[in-house]
């Protein structure tokens, strides 16, 4: 099993989500981040000071899947995802020791 | 007798009998007191929850409550104090002393009845107009230490902050003191109201130190939506702020609504525009603070110069303040956290200058006293504002020195860092 973590545009969320729901995938999980990676951050005035805010806005995903889906998933969210501008993100895979239902107790491929 | 004697003897007992109620009927003008007793809520609303509002969007997340409290509390304990003394300082007579401040004699409204005038309003509406500035100015004052002060120091400094220097300059101007006597224009409170506490605030912010932190750390506003609906209610407030300081329903009340509302109106467009050229977006937060810079220079001015001179008057607010603001947070580097110096100060000082100028019946304006000309007049100008400026700055500085030994003024800086909503009212302003 691995953990497949994107960190993108907070826009493409929407077009990341339908790409994975058509390759079969079940669960994500989404958060709001902020960072920066080569994309600058961009000014903004208070009253005639400027000041330059380097932490940008993102959206991460995570999502566990078995190991034979992982090329798959990486290029649904490359596709959805790209812009072909800098600041599109980026996919990180870890691997996972172990993954459980809550409810029934299942326990690796079957929890997920 | 005969019949007629009578009925002139039976006319002239009812005259008499009926005087009294009839003086008192001539007396007060039912459109005045209506108006002012409007204005009074206007002026209210400014600071709750105008200026409330206004400030606390532009704090950071963690303070918000801490702003919009101190504007609360300081409108009750005013209050208080107005009723007490303040009113009496400020108006009354001080016999010998009368050029520097009022007496006692009207402490606790005393003299103050149903049936007490003040020109031709019941005096409890005067009393309550005038009391809504008396709690303006020291919530003005807040946004010089914004962030860091405790409150029990803010607390006290606003005490006698009110009692030591809002009390006497409000006795010099309009209670009959000594700037009266000669003649100084401040129609609604250039000197009062902006001048006392935009160099409150500046002498503050000197006193007790910039914010952890400042200048490299982006302090933002954490909620300009908060901040221009604030900005809405203070626009509009401000007719009864400029409007209700004619004390009567009249042309001068109309004039001075009409060139309150144009100078805000150029103000804000002014401070926009010069933000659009030179940093290539025009900002809310500009357009905003360009509004009230207007509003504060129009104040003193407001009753005596016509809608050319509030254009002129409004142009030169939105951009003598801008610059301003540039000078004191970026070249002096003094934390005058929200800007009340180069906004409210400033803007006392030009207007209460302008309005020396644009007095001029050649500029519309409401002509020149007896015996004046510009030169002269802008002379009692300028006095009104150095006296009034120095003033408030020592007897600031001994108020904050005064405290800062008794109490201390700031915060630590772990409360700093942590919020003062949290550590001075256990509280927190969002819970999302």
């Amino acid at each position: 099993m691995k953990l497949i973590k994107a960190i993108i545009k907070p826009f493409k969320l929407d077009d990341v989500r339908e790409s994975l729901s058509e390759i079969g995938v079940t669960g994500i999980t989404v958060s709001e981040v902020k960072g920066f990676g080569r994309q600058k951050g961009h000014t903004e005035l208070y009253r005639g000071a400027e000041y330059v805010v380097d932490f940008l806005p993102k959206v991460k995903i995570e999502t566990v899947v078995e190991d034979g889906a992982v090329e798959k998933v990486i290029e649904a969210i490359s596709k959805a995802a790209s812009t072909g501008k800098i600041g599109d993100g980026k996919i990180f895979v870890l691997n996972v020791e172990q993954a459980v239902r809550i409810r029934t107790g299942e326990t690796g491929d079957e929890a997920l | 007798m005969n019949f007629s004697s009578f009925v002139n003897k039976a006319a002239l007992l009812l005259g008499l009998l009926l005087t009294p109620v009839m003086a008192q009927a001539e007396a007060i003008d039912t459109g005045d007191t209506a108006w002012i007793l409007t204005s009074t809520a206007l002026v209210l609303l400014m600071t709750l929850p105008g200026l409330a509002l206004f400030y606390a969007g532009l704090v950071r997340a963690k303070n918000v409550l801490s702003v919009l409290m101190q504007c609360f509390a300081i409108a009750c304990v005013v209050s208080i104090l107005w009723v007490a003394y303040g009113y009496s300082l400020s108006f009354g007579d001080g016999g010998s002393m009368n050029a520097w401040i009022g007496g006692l004699d009207n402490a606790f409204l005393a003299n103050v009845s149903r049936e007490s005038l003040s020109g031709t309003l019941p005096e409890t509406v005067f009393v309550m107009f005038q009391m809504t500035f008396a709690i303006i100015t020291p919530a003005l004052i807040v946004g010089g230490f914004a962030e860091r002060m405790k409150f029990s120091s803010m607390m006290l400094f606003s005490v006698l902050w009110v009692t030591l220097v809002y009390f006497p300059v409000c006795h010099w101007v309009w209670g009959g003191g000594w700037l009266a006597d000669m003649g100084l224009l401040d129609f609604a409170g250039g000197t009062v109201v902006h001048v006392t506490a935009g160099v409150a605030a500046l002498v503050a912010a000197m006193v007790m130190g910039n914010r952890n932190g400042f200048p490299g750390t982006p302090m933002m506003p954490h909620n300009m939506t908060m901040t221009v609906t604030g900005a809405g209610l203070l626009w509009v407030g401000w007719f009864g702020f400029n409007g209700g300081s004619a004390v009567a329903a009249n042309g001068d009340a109309g004039m001075a609504m009409l060139v309150t509302h144009i100078s805000a109106a150029c103000g804000a467009l002014t401070w926009a525009a010069v933000e659009w050229l030179k940093y290539g977006k025009p900002s809310a937060l500009g357009a905003v603070t360009g509004m009230v810079a207007g509003l504060g220079t129009i104040t003193p001015a407001s009753g005596f110069v016509g809608p050319m001179g509030a254009l002129v008057i409004g142009l030169s607010a939105g951009i003598v303040c801008f610059i301003m603001t540039g000078f004191i947070k970026r070249k002096l580097k003094i934390d005058d956290s929200l800007d009340v110096f180069p906004v409210h100060g400033v803007g006392g000082i030009l207007g209460t200058i302008m309005a020396g100028i644009f007095v001029s019946a050649g500029f519309g304006g409401a002509g020149f006293a007896e015996g004046m000309t510009m030169g002269s007049q802008v002379g009692v100008q300028l006095t009104g504002v150095i006296a009034t400026f120095v003033f408030t700055a020592i007897v600031t500085f001994i108020i904050l020195k005064l405290i800062d030994a008794l109490l201390g003024l700031r915060v630590t800086d772990e409360e700093e860092t942590e919020g003062l909503d949290i550590n001075q009212h256990d509280e927190r302003g969002y819970i999302l």
